[in-house]
């Protein structure tokens, strides 16, 4: 039987992990297609997973009273997207919506998490990938509030 | 033909780089809600200067003052001078008042070009943020003019929303290309915007190019500058192979009157186009 394994291997966020943990993960992995303009999660509800996106774009978007949907990022192929699994009260802060046909691997949180506690070497794997991407989100948002192109 | 002021107006022009030489306005453009393009003719005809991608003409607004601006035209073309900025300061501002059949004082090419000629046999990434696309696109004109020349050729842009996207139709030709890859992104958009969302040095991870073969070409606001060629060298671009165009207050644009003094180097120069290894240390240094 084929599974997510060769695929997950060969994405940034899993490189050097043993092989032994990209089995663990690949368990707990599984595909998912989205169409254009579709919720994939929604801000408040409860984070049960992350996305890979293999294809297509989605936006991150925040609500606010008397403006609407306000996107503040796009993520795309490659991207690694959610992190609200990893911590109470494991609920998403943003809504995510497919901008074009989506198809990204799921990676079940609750799963995941088990399996972390279980193997703390798996956790601490884990952690150094996320708080990687939390790094250049934040340097990003820090970038972004600096509004480099406005006049001054 | 209506003058900005009264300037001693002359068909031979001076050989004293001092001196500016007349200009007329032709066609007075506005890109965005503050940035403008101005393209100018020689006052008694003939060509332009003869000028390479990234150098700039110190550009007198007569009774006003003169400032830098980069050229933002083709390289190729002799009979039409073309200049972008934005009116944000005194002399911006009342260039941007100015209309058609008016009259601007010219001195220049000057300065150290980007290393297009350089960079043949490479893939070409090309950075630019804001109005920092102005004085990169004559470096686009002359890769796309000699295509062949180079490997994967890149555009990462990134504006502040949709609305200050400068040369929107020219991008959006330039992205009909087969044999070029261009990619925009706004740090703030509207509900209508369909593009990407974030900043420019985001697309870097993803973009289409060989970093141990790249030639990059950076301009922009020098905060953007340095989280780019970050990016750059992270990606395994090396910094001999990064340059960026650096803004000082420049006056006399010889080297001359020392106003654009970098550390040992003349922005207007030996600039404004540097290696980024040689400017990276003192891009952190506050009293530089």
């Amino acid at each position: 039987m084929k599974t997510l394994e060769p695929i997950l291997a060969k994405h940034p966020f899993f490189a050097g992990l043993q092989p032994h943990y990209l089995e663990l993960v690949t368990g707990c992995a599984s595909n998912m297609h989205f169409k254009a303009g579709e919720t994939i999660f929604q801000e408040g509800d409860e984070a049960k997973q992350f996305f890979i996106i293999r294809e297509g774009t989605l936006r991150l978007q925040v609500f606010a009273p008397g403006q609407g949907e306000i996107s503040i990022q796009t993520l795309e192929s490659g991207d690694v997207v959610g992190w609200s699994w990893l911590f109470p009260p494991h609920r998403w802060h943003f809504t995510g919506r497919a901008t074009s046909a989506l198809r990204v691997i799921a990676l079940d949180g609750q799963c995941l998490y088990t399996k972390c506690e279980q193997d703390h070497g798996l956790g601490y794997e884990f952690l150094k990938r996320f708080s990687h991407i939390m790094m250049d989100r934040l340097q990003a948002t820090r970038l972004q509030l600096l509004d480099l192109y406005k006049v001054n | 033909m209506l003058l900005s002021a009264e300037p001693a107006v002359t068909t031979t022009f001076s050989s004293d780089p001092m001196i500016p030489r007349p200009y007329e306005i032709q066609r007075a453009k506005w890109d965005s809600s503050d940035t403008f393009s101005l393209e100018l003719t020689p006052v008694g005809g003939g060509d332009i200067p003869a000028f390479e991608p990234g150098q700039f003409n110190m550009v007198y607004v007569y009774g006003v003052g003169e400032i830098p601006i980069s050229i933002s035209g083709d390289p190729a073309r002799r009979d039409m001078l073309i200049h972008t900025t934005r009116a944000v300061g005194t002399v911006t501002r009342a260039m941007s008042e100015l209309k058609v059949g008016m009259m601007l004082g010219v001195r220049g090419p000057y300065g150290a070009p980007w290393p297009v000629d350089e960079a043949r046999g490479k893939d070409i990434v090309i950075v630019a943020g804001g109005i920092g696309l102005a004085p990169l696109r004559p470096a686009m004109y002359r890769i796309l003019a000699y295509r062949e020349h180079y490997g994967r050729v890149v555009l990462l842009y990134g504006a502040r929303t949709p609305a200050d996207v400068l040369y929107r139709k020219q991008l959006e030709q330039w992205r009909a290309h087969f044999d070029l890859d261009v990619f925009v992104t706004v740090d703030r958009a509207t509900n209508n915007w369909r593009g990407s969302i974030g900043l420019v040095t985001q697309l870097i991870v993803r973009a289409p190019f060989d970093p141990l073969n790249t030639m990059a070409m950076v301009c922009g606001p020098e905060v953007m500058m340095r989280f780019t060629t970050l990016e750059m060298e992270k990606r395994g671009v090396n910094s001999d192979n990064i340059y960026v165009s650096l803004e000082r207050n420049m006056k006399c644009g010889i080297g001359l009157c020392g106003h654009c003094q970098f550390g040992r180097e003349f922005v207007c120069k030996d600039g404004p186009v540097f290696r980024y290894s040689q400017v990276r240390h003192f891009l952190t240094k506050w009293e530089v």
